[in-house]
C-alpha cells in the first residue's frame, strides 16, 4: 500500500512557472498589501532614476559646446570644467534612498509573513516544502520589486523631462542622450528587482522555518 | 496499520514541563472511523500531530503503515503529508486568496501534477461534496459549512490513507455539524479512507467504530461499536465531558 521507509521519496518541487502563478493569483486578491509594499519600491527607484537620467541630460549638454547652453547650464549651478559629475553628496543621498527603500520591503515582506503564518502552516500540511514556501515568497517581493520599479522608473523620466525642458527649453530634446537614458533606465529598473530580491531573503527564510504545529496553534 | 507504542510528548517551558501525553499506545485498522474523546488539554492534538507527520514524539514510536515517522527527513515528511494524509481543522484554514477550485486543487500541485489536472480532480471532489457550484467562489464567499465542505474536499483530493479531523464540527451549527458529519461517514464508506476525528460531540459516537478516550495525555478506554450501541444510553449520563 505504501512504500517502506527506505524508500519513501523526497517530495517534488513545484516548478517556477507555477509558483509564480500561485503567487501572483494572491498578490492580485491581496492588491493593497501589494501596493503598500510597492510604494517603498516606487519612490527610491523614481529617485534613483531621476538623478541618472540628469546626470546624462546635463553631460550630452555639455558635450554639445554650445555657448547659450553653457549659459543656461552655468545659471543651473552645473560645474561644466569638471564635466558635470554627480558630487558625493548626492551619491550618498542616492545610497540612503535605497537602503531606506530596503529596509521599508524587508518590513513589508515580514509583516506578509506574520500575517500569513496560519497559511503557510496550512499549505505545509497540505504537501508544501520549505522551498515552496521560500520561492513563493522569493516571487512576490520580485514581482513587486520590478512592477515598483517600472512605475518609478516612469515616473523618474517625467519628472526629469519637465525639469529639463523647463530648464533648457528645446536644447533638452536637441541633445537628447537616447542611448544614455535607456541605460539609466536599465540601471533603475535592475536596481529596484535587485533590491527586492535581496529584501526578500530573510523574510523569505523566517516564513520556510514555520513548523506547521506552531503556525497552526496561532489564532486569527 | 497506524501503530502509536508508547508516546509520550513534554514540553519543556523553562523550568516547567508539560506533559502533554504519558505513553499513549493504540492500533487503527484501515477504513477504521476513529474518534478520540477528551477533555480540553487532554492531548487530542497533540497526538493527531505525531500521526499527521508535524511533530514527534519525545519517546515512543508512531507507525503509519509500517513506516516510522521519526526516520523521515523533512521533505519525505510532506511528501507523506501531501499523499497519505488528509487534515481537516476545526476553524476550516482554507487559503483565503483561493477559490475553492484551487483550495483544492493545490495539494495536487504539490504532489506534482499540472494545474490544469489539478483543477479537474478538484472539480470532481467538489463536486462529490455537494459545490459543483461554488467552484470559483472564495472562502469568505461561502457559508461556515460549505468552507468546511470544500476542506474535506481538499483532504481528499489526493486519496489519502487517513483523514484527520481535529474538531471539524467546533465551529458549526448543530445540524451543519451533523451534515459534515454525514459526510465523511459517506466518505469512508465509498473510499475506505481511515477517518481519525477529535471531537466534543456525541453524535461523532454513533457512527464510530472505535471511541478513544484521553484523559490528561494518557488512554483511559477504548470502546469499540459493539460498546457503544450498548452503552449509548448511560454515555448522557457519564460526566465524558
Ligand atoms: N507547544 C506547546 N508548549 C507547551 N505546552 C503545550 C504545547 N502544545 C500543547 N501543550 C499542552 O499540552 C496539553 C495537551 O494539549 P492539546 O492541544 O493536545 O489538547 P487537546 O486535547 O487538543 O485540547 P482541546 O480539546 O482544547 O483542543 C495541554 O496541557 C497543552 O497546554
Ligand atoms: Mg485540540
Amino acid at each position: 500500500m505504501m512504500p517502506k521507509q527506505d524508500v519513501i521519496p523526497e517530495q517534488t518541487a513545484v516548478s517556477w512557472p507555477i509558483v509564480m502563478s500561485v503567487s501572483m493569483a494572491g498578490m492580485r486578491r491581496r492588491f493593497s498589501r501589494a501596493m503598500i509594499t510597492m510604494v517603498g519600491v516606487v519612490l527610491a527607484i523614481a529617485f534613483l532614476c531621476y538623478m541618472l537620467l540628469n546626470e546624462t541630460f546635463v553631460q550630452s549638454m555639455i558635450a554639445e559646446g554650445s555657448d547659450d547652453l553653457n549659459i543656461l547650464l552655468q545659471n543651473a549651478n552645473v560645474d561644466i570644467l569638471s564635466g558635470g559629475g554627480t558630487d558625493q553628496m548626492t551619491v550618498l543621498l542616492i545610497g540612503l534612498t535605497l537602503l531606506t527603500s530596503l529596509v521599508g520591503i524587508i518590513n513589508a515582506m515580514l509583516m506578509a509573513v506574520t500575517e500569513r503564518v496560519r497559511e503557510i502552516g496550512t499549505l505545509k500540511c497540505l504537501g508544501a516544502t520549505d522551498q515552496f514556501v521560500v520561492r513563493t515568497y522569493f516571487v512576490e517581493s520580485a514581482v513587486q520589486g520590478v512592477c515598483g520599479s517600472a512605475l518609478g522608473m516612469v515616473l523618474g523620466l517625467v519628472v526629469s523631462m519637465v525639469v529639463n525642458l523647463k530648464t533648457y527649453g528645446w536644447f533638452a530634446l536637441k541633445t537628447f542622450p537616447a542611448g544614455g537614458v535607456v541605460v539609466a533606465l536599465l540601471v533603475s529598473l535592475g536596481a529596484g528587482a535587485v533590491l527586492s530580491v535581496v529584501a526578500a531573503i530573510i523574510p523569505a527564510y523566517m516564513a520556510a522555518r514555520k513548523q506547521p504545529v506552531e503556525a497552526l496553534r496561532v489564532e486569527e | 496499520m497506524i501503530s502509536c507504542s508508547g508516546v509520550t510528548k513534554v514540553y519543556v517551558m523553562g523550568k516547567e514541563e508539560v506533559h502533554a501525553l504519558r505513553g499513549v499506545s493504540i492500533d487503527i485498522e484501515q477504513g477504521e472511523y476513529v474518534s478520540i474523546m477528551g477533555p480540553s488539554g487532554s492531548g487530542k492534538s497533540t497526538l493527531f500531530n505525531m500521526v499527521g507527520g508535524l511533530d514527534t514524539p519525545t519517546t515512543g514510536e508512531v507507525q503509519v503503515a509500517g513506516c516510522r515517522l521519526a526516520d523521515l527527513n523533512s521533505s519525505q515528511l510532506a511528501w507523506f503529508r501531501c499523499r497519505k494524509i488528509g487534515f481537516i481543522f476545526q476553524s476550516f484554514n482554507l487559503i483565503p486568496t483561493m477559490s475553492a477550485l484551487e483550495n483544492v486543487a493545490i495539494p495536487r500541485v504539490f504532489a506534482g501534477e499540472t494545474p490544469r489536472a489539478a483543477r479537474e480532480a478538484a472539480r470532481r471532489v467538489l463536486d462529490r461534496v455537494g459545490l459543483g457550484h461554488r467552484l470559483d467562489h472564495l472562502p469568505s464567499q461561502v457559508s461556515g459549512g460549505q468552507q468546511q465542505r470544500i476542506a474535506i474536499a481538499r483532504a481528499l483530493v489526493n486519496e489519502p490513507l487517513i483523514v484527520l479531523a481535529d474538531e471539524p464540527t467546533g465551529n458549526l451549527d448543530l445540524h451543519t455539524g451533523e451534515e459534515i458529519i454525514d459526510l465523511l461517514n459517506e466518505m469512508k464508506a465509498n473510499l475506505g479512507v481511515t477517518i481519525i476525528t477529535a471531537t466534543h460531540d456525541m453524535k461523532m459516537l454513533s457512527c464510530s467504530d472505535k471511541i478513544v478516550r484521553i484523559e490528561d495525555g494518557s488512554v483511559k478506554r477504548v470502546d469499540t461499536q459493539a460498546d457503544v450501541n450498548v452503552k449509548v444510553g448511560t454515555i448522557d449520563g457519564e460526566t465524558v465531558l
